[in-house]
């Protein structure tokens, strides 16, 4: 087995028995993304020669003080990091320098983890299948055809083709659980308010959280006890101890009790994905929990209300990129007015200027309370339906999407199309929810991922839930086969 | 003004909040620091960066809306302004919309005498802009230059009632909103700098009229002289357009301080459409009645209660306590006096007559003029003694405020030394009565005016420093007596 | 829900977005499309209900009133695509 294949806990031990450097960690990572990535094309920025750099430095005693030290890993670019470029995959910020690094990348770092580069994205984190990348589109490793999911497409995407063992990526409607259960890895996506968003560039802040994307739940507990926790910088971070997540790594589920909505089993949602997710339902029959069908009546208007609120707060989120600080500039414009105008037309994608439009139309006089106003409401009773469920339940699980990976090309020129791959997805963040999308098998070579979601900061359920079928299945340890060397 | 006519006034006054840092991150708000030094990710808009609220700000908000007698929300939020400037970094303003931290308050002004309630709509909290700066010409330059050193700094937006009726009405609130301000801690209020700034609203409509007028709202007013001239400049124009059958267009204007006229501003291409909405990166406020209870107890004497003081204490008339409340300093200096000195009228009188005219001449500051309350006491009792004139006091003042000198060095070098002796005097003014029979004989006949030369005589030979009271006294006895 | 090209001139206005007559068109047709699924929202009654800005019941978030470094000049004025004098240069205004 190479190195670039192996999980956080495994290459820990082989650091520990000194059966591996953190040189050569890093070399074989560095190797299997020349290797892949010209197919993959999940890297928008390499940070090789800092990456061997930084692993040459470590010394043996700090191996032992960063939980992932000597480990590398890779970032969404939408991830401030002091001095290495960050885009959001955007021509408006191609050749922004953050003169900062995220509280996460700051963590990150802090435990002595390597960043070997920056990942591919959704322009802004707008899309649900990186192919809005300004730069190129991803492609899945399980079939170079089809996409990765998105918006954090490059994180999923380099993830399952091991060029790094960890990957972050943001979550606003399904960003994170959407990608992994394309790309067949474990992505979670914490409670709102249990990862600093700080340094992370905003598309809608009242759902965007930050989460992760690994091989298996283990390593996904041991990251997210490393960006888990309250920053002062963050004002909706909020205060509150972070339990060990490792300790949560155990397949006891006895007596659990697990709801699963039948709406989320309707909306065209494909038959294959739906009985992969009753059969993994069967699966936790059989390790002793008690499984019943529920209802979230209000679930079904998440997407519209999502597809309100979330522009609404892009288009004051992204108002900043004007061309005076920092970002594309149009010099030709001989007025303020037009140079804004020009700046933000030349520096934006199509997928972003829709959303942009959408947004700054929901909030406009005459409109706000018909559609900015009534999709808070709704968001409301959406939480609500979610809150009676959780008096009786311990967690809910259904598909996380309803199809499989698609084609490259297949769905991008129709947004409404597109925005329908949320659909399972954008509920949890309305409602502020922990939720994690584990592989449940395959339907037509393709992975299939199912959600599970649990109460507010109650990620310990999450993983525990999502361990315990790991641990019965087989699925996470099946590959793409994007060839050897 | 056309007398058929009533103006009515509202300000919209924008205060920065005395804290050392700004309102959403920890850059310092001092004044006058080089371009953009006083910047970091957060107050220049950078992406990913997050607000994090100053308690102070919130603190000294509601100290302010508590002076105002306002009610102070048990909730509020904050929400975003959205529109674009080259000196708004995030394309949005972080400011309070549908729920303002302080509500429905007053204050009174004093108008000869006769006291008027203003009302205080609502005082919100927001983040200022930073500054663009023109380069030379405005007309002919094709650029600007922005600093964001004030962007972030904590602002109260006060709106008043269109409670007023005229330019000295609109003068007097502002002047008594400053003067609260300034006791209460809440700002520095220096309009030159820009920390306290006026924008009013004015219309007019015929007497009698119930409804208002259509109003405009005029900008740029950097002084309380140009707040007061912008709105009689602009009511008149309201009236002379009423009555040529024109049309009032609502619109913003600009003050125009070279041509002391107002102008429209050349309106935007688009109607305002600021899409307020809440903004999800700070947490609502909750403000407990304990925390409000609190800051009511710190909060200091404020000017309608050191007025009442200084009237019913010293028996001041009401003018005079106006005047020594306009400032927490001018107070403080009054009341260091007072403790030295116990004729309150007279410190009054040099407080508001001499030390005034000095301190504005210069434009120094009461706390950096020269001379300290003991000072300024001590120079009061020489006159008290009769070891100078008060006219002579007026010179040494003079000599103390452009030196700092004590007031009895400036006395003994000048050799200012009043002349109180009586035979001193008696001979010159004997020598005087003798040279100038006629105009003896023109006193004597009723002419009281002649009683004036002799003064000045003896003044003149005195070079000044005879004591007038004895002189007058002499004089009478003398040229009654022959 | 339709949008006219001369509402959405007017949002691309209020957005600082500069459209081509092609933009204008399209984005009129697929904010319609939006907008229509959008109003889906009005099949259910919210009357009653308060509306859901902040998810987290959290209150009160402060820091305290003290002076932090700014950050060196040159550091946040590297990534200005036009500078003069230590500050931001930008066209005149209107």
């Amino acid at each position: 087995m190479e190195l670039y294949e192996l999980g956080l806990y495994e290459l820990r031990d082989k650091l520990n028995r000194e059966e591996a450097s953190v040189h050569e960690i890093i070399e074989s990572v560095l190797r299997r993304i020349h290797q892949v990535d010209g197919r993959v094309k999940a890297f928008v920025t390499l940070d090789e020669e800092n990456a061997l750099q930084k692993a040459d430095q470590l010394k043996r005693e700090e191996l032992r003080r960063g939980r992932i030290a000597g480990l590398p890993f890779a970032l969404k670019d939408l991830i401030c990091t002091r001095s290495l470029r960050t885009t959001c995959c955007s021509r408006m910020l191609e050749q922004f320098v953050p003169p900062y690094d995220a509280t996460v990348a700051a963590r990150l770092n802090a435990e002595q983890g390597i960043l070997v580069g920056k990942l591919n994205m959704d322009e802004f984190a707008m899309g649900s299948s990186t192919e809005f990348s300004a730069f190129f589109p991803t492609h899945n490793p399980w079939d170079l055809e089809r996409v990765p999911g998105g918006s954090s497409g490059g994180s999923a995407a380099a993830v399952a083709a091991d060029e790094v063992p960890f990957a972050l990526g943001t979550d606003t409607g399904g960003s994170i659980r959407q990608p992994a259960a394309f790309c067949g890895v474990v992505g979670l996506k914490p409670t709102y308010g249990r990862v600093s968003r700080w340094g992370v560039v905003a598309f809608a802040s009242s759902l965007d959280q930050v989460g992760i994307f690994s091989k298996d739940v283990a390593d996904c507990a041991l990251v997210m006890n490393i960006i888990c926790g309250y920053d002062p910088l963050d004002s909706t971070s909020i205060n509150m101890k972070v339990p060990d997540y490792t300790s949560f790594l155990s397949t006891d589920i006895k007596g659990m009790k697990i709801a699963y909505p039948r709406e989320y089993f309707q909306q065209g949602v494909d038959k294959k994905n739906r009985e992969l997710v009753m059969a993994a339902l069967k699966k936790y029959e059989e390790l002793g929990a008690i499984v019943e069908e529920v209802s979230l009546p209000h679930s079904e208007y998440a997407l519209p209300a999502y597809y309100i609120i979330a522009p609404a707060e892009a288009s004051a989120n992204l108002a900043r990129f004007d061309g005076v600080r920092y970002g594309l500039r149009d010099f030709e414009a001989d007025n303020v007015t037009d140079m804004f105008s020009r700046s933000r037309a030349a520096g934006f994608g199509a997928e972003v200027k829709r959303r942009i439009m959408l947004g700054t139309y929901a909030l406009s006089s005459g409109y706000y309370d018909a559609y900015y106003l009534k999709a808070l409401k709704v968001r409301r009773l959406i939480s609500n339906d979610f809150e009676q469920i959780f008096k009786d339940f311990d967690i809910i699980i259904s598909p996380t999407t309803p199809t499989t990976a698609f084609k490259l090309g297949e769905q991008s020129n129709e947004p409404l199309t597109l925005y329908m791959n949320d659909i399972l997805t954008v509920p949890i963040n309305l409602a502020g929810l922990p939720g994690i999308s584990v592989p449940c098998g395959f339907s037509d070579g393709l992975p299939a991922g199912m959600q599970i979601v649990a109460k507010p900061f109650d990620e310990g359920s999450l993983i525990r839930a999502a361990y315990a079928f790991e641990q019965n299945t087989a699925y996470h340890t099946v590959k793409p086969s994007l060839g050897g060397e | 003004m056309n007398s058929n006519y009533e103006t009515v006034i509202g300000l919209e006054v924008h205060a920065e909040l005395k804290t050392a840092t700004k309102i959403f991150c920890s850059c310092s708000t001092a004044f006058g620091a080089e371009p953009n030094t006083q910047v970091c990710p957060i107050c220049s808009g950078f992406p990913g960066m997050l607000p994090v609220l100053n308690k102070k700000a919130v603190e000294i908000a509601i100290k302010a809306g508590l002076a105002l007698n306002c009610e102070i929300a048990a909730l509020c939020k904050f929400d975003r302004k959205n529109y674009f400037y080259p000196d708004l970094p995030k394309a949005y303003q972080i400011s309070q919309y549908d729920l303002p931290i302080c509500k429905n308050g007053y204050l009174e002004i004093d108008l000869e005498g006769e006291k008027k309630r203003v009302g205080i709509t609502r005082a919100h909290m927001e983040e200022d802009a930073g500054k663009l700066v023109h380069q030379g010409n405005i007309t002919s330059t094709p650029f600007s230059l922005v600093d964001l050193n004030r962007s972030g700094t904590p602002l109260l937006e006060i709106v008043s009632e269109p409670d007023m009726r005229s330019a000295q009405e609109a003068r007097a609130y502002l002047e008594k909103l400053r003067s609260i301000l300034l006791f209460a801690g809440a700002s520095d209020c220096k309009m030159q700098e820009g920390s306290l700034r006026c924008d009013a609203n004015v219309s007019v409509r015929p007497w009698g009229q119930k409804e208002l007028g259509i109003r405009t709202e005029i900008k740029n007013l950097n002084s309380f002289r140009a707040l007061e001239r912008a709105i009689e400049y602009e009511a008149q124009r309201q009236i002379e357009a009423i009555e040529d059958g024109e049309a009032i267009i609502q619109e913003t204007r600009t003050w125009d301080e070279e041509k002391q006229i107002t102008r429209g501003m050349r309106s935007k291409e688009e109607a305002h459409d600021y899409r307020y909405f809440p903004d999800p990166d700070l947490p609502p406020l909750k403000i407990e009645r304990e925390w409000v209870e609190q800051l009511k107890a710190d909060l200091p004497e404020l000017p309608d209660q050191a007025q009442q003081r200084l009237m019913e204490q010293y028996g001041l008339p009401p003018y005079d306590a106006a005047i020594l409340t306009l400032t927490p300093e001018f107070l403080e200096y009054f009341d260091q006096c007072l403790s030295l000195y116990n004729d309150a009228k007279q410190v009054s009188n040099w407080m508001m007559g001499e030390l005034s005219k000095y301190l504005n001449q210069y434009d120094i500051e009461i706390h950096d003029c020269k001379i300290k309350p003991v000072a300024l006491t001590r120079l009061l009792t020489l006159i008290d003694e009769g070891t100078i004139s008060g006219k002579m006091a007026k010179d040494v003042f003079a000599e103390m405020f452009a030196t700092g000198k004590e007031p009895d060095v400036v006395v003994k070098e000048k050799g200012m030394v009043q002349i109180s002796d009586e035979s001193t005097l008696l001979k010159m003014i004997d020598g005087i009565i003798e040279a100038n029979p006629g105009v003896v004989e023109d006193y004597r006949k009723g002419k009281e005016k002649a009683f004036g030369f002799f003064v000045g005589q003896v003044m003149k030979a005195t070079k000044g420093q005879a004591n007038p009271a004895v002189v007058n006294s002499l004089l009478k006895e003398r040229l009654k007596s022959e | 829900m339709a949008l006219t090209t001369n509402e959405v001139e007017h949002v691309a206005l209020l957005a600082r977005l500069a459209l081509n007559d092609e933009e204008k068109k399209e984005l009129a047709e697929q904010l319609s499309l939006i907008l229509d699924y959008a109003d889906r929202l009005n099949e259910i009654n919210t009357d009653e209900i308060e509306p859901l800005a902040h998810i987290l019941p959290v209150y009160n978030v402060f820091r305290e009133d003290m002076v932090g470094a700014s950050s060196p000049r040159e550091d946040i004025l590297a990534n200005g695509p036009l500078l003069e004098d230590g500050q931001y240069k930008v066209p005149k205004i209107v």
